[in-house]
């Protein structure tokens, strides 16, 4: 196989040690010069050194850093093809570290689709300029002209013949590395790639699907402790009382941890520390906590709340509509949502000699670590976060949550390791949800059918309270503290990539619109970022409106789109879907089956995406099934097509789950959704066989593709459930209660 | 107290209380990790096990109920080095994202395998109905599933 070697640093505490000396080797610039230094692109740009990304060992074997980290998502693999096709070395020559603040770049989260665009610049750019440096070497070496050099598997020929390799370039010449990267040296042209564009084998997977330690959750450390948390019922609910004695006497209990209104226990063995966390839960006396509004009543009540506006997206028409035109208006809401992951959170925490390490899968260790510090109140140098990878989170989950509870409790059991996985309700009840959104929209028709001009509104929340917040911290436990941090204040995250108003902008070219984000600032429950972050919302409203106004225009779907836009990559993915799934303008329906299509160019900025949805509705008992989906896709140069379609797939059924399923239950008093009873997700019987056509851009840049299919596939859905039935869901999820009040 | 089980053909000493879920008996004790928590309430099947050759969810059996059956876990079907058939086609389907119920759909795949050699798609997709996958990866732990079966009939 050609796979690169996982790095396992952080099962082993020696190795780990002695890899941290690297640390000193790629001090970054200070701040001051980083100001006046030129921009790279990507990631480079605020990790500028060349051995911040790549060192070649003198056995010939590289060793590649990233700042970003494995969630499932196969980028590992992907960034390692990257940087062995810059480099000319074989995979298996590859060591992949990530994700560790002492001794990785620092690329923020793994979040929005962003990998392949900032790490995947960075290291193509990196190793391009390394590949050039050792050249440069062997040249001057060997009295060399450079461009007589040719370079296969990390050996450079010279033009008699003679060979010198990386690794004997590096013996003899160590820290030529060290030096800040230009940017300026070319990357291969897409003709001559071999290891980019190939579907190579994911590195992580025969780890997952046999014996081996593929997670956070399979670490088990010497002397390693149990720990378990309580929370209440209630938001912000204040700690009144445990039986402490009685917990202690439990068999196992090493401590009872309480700081303010934080709760948790520790013990020898797991199945004591669930035992004690149980005994706890019931002897602890809580009060107040703030009530939740009424669910029934959530939208009218997000729409009271004040909020910042901002208008976006404006175009004036040169002469407004016709007073004539026929105008069309509605409204779609989204529930609050659950990331929802397989594996409740976990995180290991040693707290030893002052010093604090946290194995954790969160999204951001340099980020989470911003914030440990702060809740810990300890200097950034006495915490090192190693990322590990956990179950798929697919946003901002329970990861750093877990992360500060877990030094919390290690703290209370100096040196020991204490391992803490959070329970089912833990992470269904506390976790951050993405935001209930209400989008409206209107929309006025010109004589021939066109859009004359279009009005959108929406409402949300924020769609990021990630750690590393500008004041306060992120992170649940160290709002309850004694000594508390205030959570960080809501942000709203700028266009063009937007948060809430995420693809709020149409990508079509209407004469005259506008929209307006309705930022609300006061969170009801608790929100950050879920995959896609606005829009999958968005798309969902503004795609399903399209087929709105096809209608009202007696226009067939596709051609309506196609009408309004002029993007050639935009019309290329439609197109070729309409192809893949055999689309017959003006097919009539028998009322149970429909097709429908939707599409979006991700944050206007990413993959374009167009799905066609196949649904059949059962009108008795209202539940809808997808037997089948197809989509097609441009990521511009694909890296990895396995891994490109592996990422489109997953996007389509997980948002058939959202879209058919999910909704977070709560009441005034709190949140009911605590198992997967009051959280059902698709599951096998469900899922949608998925059909994928790859459009390959070799001449354009990649463009992240982990969100690309959410939106798309909801509107498809919605779209197809209107041409099978004549109706229109306009709320989310499409529970069978809402598929035949509509039908009624 | 100290109380033998089988597992994965040999025969092991735990020192823990009878009442202990065999899922942590399975991980902490033995340093198995194949069986994963996921919920502790037999809702999500990460932690599935085959129990005598019956697909059982470890999280909710009491280490007291094993007696003198034989449990096999994901280690007990082979190693990335020697996969078993099942491993092998999820390897060659890359057939995981995150991975996590990873264990539970080959664990619970083994029990209909070994009860249906030939199964449909439509077999695989009920067999697997009360394991969750998050990721979206059904169809390729569907195919893999397949193409195991189809790997074993030839053997």
């Amino acid at each position: 196989m050609h796979a690169p070697k996982l790095n396992r640093r952080q099962f082993s505490a020696g190795l780990s040690a002695s890899l941290g000396a690297i640390v000193i080797a790629f001090t970054l610039r200070p701040e001051g010069a980083l100001a006046q230094a030129a921009p790279l692109p990507g990631s480079l740009n605020n990790n500028r050194m060349l051995d911040a990304w790549i060192r070649i060992n003198a056995d010939g074997t590289a060793t590649v850093f990233t700042g970003k980290v494995e969630l499932g998502q196969g980028i590992l693999t992907a960034l390692a093809q990257i940087a062995a096709e810059e480099l000319d070395l074989p995979l298996a020559r590859l060591t992949m570290i990530s994700g560790d603040t002492g001794l990785t770049p620092n690329e923020g989260v793994t979040a929005g689709s962003q990998s392949i665009e900032n790490s995947g610049t960075a290291l193509r750019l990196a190793c391009a300029e390394a590949r050039a440096v050792l050249l440069e070497l062997a040249a001057k070496g060997h009295g060399w002209s450079v461009d007589t050099l040719t370079v296969s598997d990390g050996v450079i020929t010279g033009p008699n013949g003679n060979k010198v390799s990386y690794g004997e370039i590096a013996a003899a010449s160590a820290g030529e590395l060290h030096r800040e990267a230009t940017g300026k040296v070319k990357p291969k042209p897409a003709g001559a790639h071999k290891i980019v564009g190939q579907s190579i084998p994911r590195q992580d997977i025969p780890a997952k699907v046999t014996d081996g330690a593929a997670y956070v959750q399979d670490m088990r450390l010497p002397a390693m402790l149990h720990g378990r948390v309580v929370r209440p019922l209630r938001y912000d609910a204040k700690l009144e009382s445990i039986d402490e004695a009685k917990i202690k006497a439990m068999p196992g209990v090493v401590a009872v941890v309480r700081d303010g209104s934080f709760l948790g226990v520790i013990a020898e063995r797991e199945e004591q520390a669930v035992n004690a966390r149980a005994a706890l839960a019931a002897s602890a006396r809580w009060s107040g906590g703030r009530d939740l509004p009424d669910p029934s009543q959530l939208f009218a009540h997000l729409k009271s709340l004040p909020s910042q506006d901002s208008v976006i997206g404006v175009k004036q028409a040169s002469a407004p509509a016709l007073a004539s035109a026929r105008t069309l208006e509605a409204s779609y809401t989204k529930p609050y949502m659950s990331h929802a992951s397989i594996g409740p959170s976990c995180a290991l925490a040693q707290f030893k000699d002052g010093q604090y390490t946290v194995w954790t899968h969160s999204q951001g260790v340099f980020p989470l670590r911003a914030e440990l510090v702060k809740a810990l109140k300890v200097p950034a140098n006495m915490v090192r976060c190693v990322h590990v990878e956990g179950s798929g989170c697919y946003g901002h989950n329970g990861a750093d949550d877990v992360a500060l509870d877990a030094a919390l409790l290690a703290r209370a059991a100096p040196d020991r390791p204490v391992r803490l996985q959070w329970m089912r309700d833990d992470e269904f009840a506390w976790e951050p949800y993405g935001a209930a959104m209400i989008m409206q929209a209107k929309a006025a028709l010109d004589a021939e059918g066109r859009i004359a001009d279009w009005q959108y509104e929406l409402w949300s929340n924020t769609h990021s309270t990630r750690p590393q917040s500008t004041s306060g911290a992120n992170v649940l436990a160290a709002w309850s503290l004694a000594e508390p941090q205030k959570m960080g204040p809501p942000q709203g995250i700028p266009q063009p990539a937007g948060g809430g108003d995420r693809n709020s902008i149409p990508l079509y070219d209407f004469p005259s619109q506008r929209v307006v984000h309705h930022f609300i600032a006061e969170m009801p429950l608790r929100v950050s970022a879920l995959r896609t972050l606005g829009a999958y919302a968005n798309v969902f409203a503004i795609e399903s409106f399209m087929d709105e106004l096809a209608l009202l225009a007696n226009a067939d779907p596709v051609a309506f789109r196609l009408a309004h836009l002029k993007d050639p990559r935009a019309r290329a993915v439609i197109e070729a879907v309409v192809e893949k799934a055999n689309w017959k303008p003006g097919e009539k329906s028998d009322g149970l089956r429909g097709r429908g299509i939707g599409f979006a160019k991700y944050k206007n900025l990413a993959c374009y995406v167009a799905v066609v949805a196949d649904v059949e509705v059962d009108r008795q008992s209202g539940v809808i099934t997808v037997p089948r989906m197809y989509a097609a896709v441009d990521a511009g140069l694909i890296i990895n097509p396995d891994g490109l379609t592996s990422q489109i797939e997953g996007g389509i059924v997980q948002s058939t789950s959202w879209t058919l399923k999910e909704e977070v239950r709560f009441d005034t008093n709190g949140i009911r959704t605590r198992d997967w009873s009051n959280y059902p997700i698709l599951t096998m019987p469900e899922a949608p066989k998925v059909d994928i056509a790859l459009i390959n851009r070799p001449g354009e840049r990649s463009l992240g593709a982990g969100e690309g299919s959410q939106g798309p596939t909801v509107a498809a859905i919605g779209n197809a459930f209107a041409r099978a039935t004549g109706k229109r869901l306009r709320d989310l999820p499409f529970s069978p209660a809402k598929v035949k009040a509509a039908l009624a | 107290m100290a109380i033998s089980i089988r597992v994965n053909g040999a025969s092991r000493e735990v020192a823990a209380e009878p009442d202990t879920p065999l899922l942590y008996i399975l991980r902490n004790d033995l340093a198995l990790n194949g069986a994963k928590f996921g919920c502790g309430q037999a809702q999500c099947g990460a932690c599935t096990v085959l129990i005598d050759g019956k697909a059982a969810y470890s999280c909710i059996t009491p280490l007291s109920a094993i007696g003198t059956s034989e449990v096999t876990t994901l280690e007990g079907l082979g190693t990335a080095e020697k996969p078993h058939p099942l491993q092998r086609a999820f390897m060659d389907e890359q057939a995981a994202q995150c991975g996590y119920c990873s264990n539970g759909m080959i664990m619970m795949a083994k029990e209909l395998l070994d009860r249906t050699p030939r199964p449909s798609e439509g077999d695989v997709r009920t067999a697997l109905a009360g394991n969750l996958c998050r990721c979206g990866t059904h169809n390729r732990i569907i195919r893999a599933v397949l193409r195991a079966a189809q790997a074993l009939g030839r053997t």
